[in-house]
């Protein structure tokens, strides 16, 4: 009798773990997801919400909040994938001001313009000013920087940043990281961050107790993504190698128009979608360029992500939302099904 | 009057042969090396075509932007760069030496390009 009853839960064991996962391996897991994944589908469209849970860790000081990450804005742009993209920016903004909660920034990560023009800035800035978020802040997109290096965007968005324009800022305990991987770009390459940024980045990292969350931002992905259409940066290992050791690291990205997202180790890295155009997935067109579709599905393609930052995770819980699902939630706990992926308490 | 008239004839005749000497003889032979000779690169898709374009010394290469996309020319050797060319804008250089001339977008780095001047 014991000898079936053990066999029957030797069956089940076996049948459970059918994914090859012996019992070493899953105490591996067990200790990967304390950075779980929890994905929940809200009008069709995924979103997901990564948590970390750092065992006994005091995280961060000051409170909850939250802030918006927007991109790829391309203001003067007005090809067949979207005639208006200022009017598609001013749905983006309309989409933070109604949120419940309103966000303690923003966060534009590049392509603000489409050719670096003085008049596409202002139309940006004129837009902007009617954001419930005072605060934004921006790194430069490749389309920023065709005046000069980038003169006329420094001159507007540059103050108390360095070289490029990357530049740091502390708030209520996360440290934030703003990197410029769109300048001086060499034939053949991807992203580069260079030498004397990277220099700069171990600096301004050094000291930081390990509790502390780390949010890098740069317009480029920071992980290769599609190295034939560029999307990825060169040197991106050196500055990754300098986060390794946070608790808690995020990386927000653009430059793709469309969500990315791959979690390794305690780094979570995001791309958002564009206020402008969406882009083809890696391959699947001649080209990156700026891809059409269907009028009424315009707004779907587009979207904001929403970023909060909650002390008690020590991790942050990213929810993306496209422009045209006017239901779904900014606080991600939409309706629709929700898939809990190896999430261990 | 007569000494006014073949003053005249011979004024106009002149001007006529330094025109014709001016607008060139049309009868030069096709074959002949031309002087302004042009190619063209159609930049499109996020790539230069032709990739690779071979020519001879004192031709005008004109790169025209096909693409719904803005683009730059830029010389890996410092020897030319456009401005940034949007859709339809176009960017030329005359190579008047002959040597391998590589070349990428700017915006763009994974896009490159090569000019061969013999």
């Amino acid at each position: 009798m014991t000898t079936k009853k053990h066999n029957l839960i030797d069956q089940r064991l076996q049948d459970l773990n059918d994914d090859g996962v012996d019992r070493r391996g899953f105490l591996k897991c067990m200790a990967w997801a304390g950075t779980g994944l929890v994905w929940t589908m809200s009008g069709g469209i995924p979103a997901s919400r990564a948590f970390a849970k750092v065992y006994g860790k005091h995280a961060g000081k000051g409170g909850d909040f939250s802030f918006v990450q927007i991109s790829d804005s391309h203001i003067g742009f007005s090809k067949p994938a979207n005639p208006d993209v200022t009017a598609t920016l001013q749905t983006a903004i309309n989409k933070i001001n109604a949120m419940p909660h309103k966000p303690d920034f923003i966060i534009h990560t590049g392509d603000l313009s489409q050719l670096s023009k003085p008049s596409e800035f202002d139309t940006l800035d004129q837009a902007l000013k009617g954001a419930a978020a005072k605060q934004i802040y921006f790194v430069p997109g490749e389309h920023d920087m065709l005046s000069d290096n980038g003169e006329e965007y420094l001159q507007r968005y540059g103050k108390g940043t360095i070289g490029s324009g990357w530049y740091s800022f502390d708030h209520k305990g996360v440290h934030f990281v703003g990197l410029v991987n769109v300048a001086n770009l060499k034939a053949g390459g991807m992203g580069s961050l260079g030498h004397e940024q990277l220099e700069w980045l171990e600096t301004d990292l050094k000291g930081r107790s390990a509790s502390t969350p780390i949010v890098l931002f740069a317009h480029i992905p920071l992980w290769t993504i599609y190295p034939d259409w560029g999307w990825g940066t060169d040197d991106s290992e050196q500055a990754l190698s300098y986060v390794k050791r946070f608790g808690s690291v995020t990386v927000l990205n653009g430059h793709i128009h469309q969500i990315m997202q791959k979690i390794e180790g305690k780094v979570s890295f995001h791309t958002a979608m564009s206020t402008a155009f969406p882009q083809p997935a890696p391959g699947t067109a001649p080209s990156a360029g700026p891809m059409k579709v269907p009028a009424d599905q315009l707004q779907r393609v587009l979207g904001i992500t929403d970023v909060n930052y909650l002390v008690s995770g020590s991790s942050l819980a990213i929810v993306d939302s496209p422009l045209g699902d006017s239901g779904s939630s900014a606080s991600g706990s939409g309706r629709g099904l929700a898939v809990v992926d190896s999430l261990f308490g | 009057m007569t000494t006014k008239k073949i003053w005249i004839v011979g004024l106009a005749t002149t001007v006529m042969i330094a025109l014709m000497l001016l607008a060139g003889t049309p009868s030069v032979a096709a074959n002949d090396q031309p002087s302004e000779a042009s190619a063209d690169v159609k930049i499109d898709n996020f790539s230069f075509g032709p990739q690779t374009l071979t020519v001879s010394v004192g031709t005008t290469v004109v790169w025209t932007n096909r693409d719904d996309i803005p683009h730059t020319v830029v010389s890996t050797d410092g020897v030319f760069k456009s401005k940034v060319r949007d859709t339809d804008e176009k960017f030329s250089y005359t190579f008047t030496k002959a040597g391998t001339y590589p070349y990428f977008c700017s915006v763009h780095p994974k896009m490159t390009g090569k000019v061969v001047v013999q």
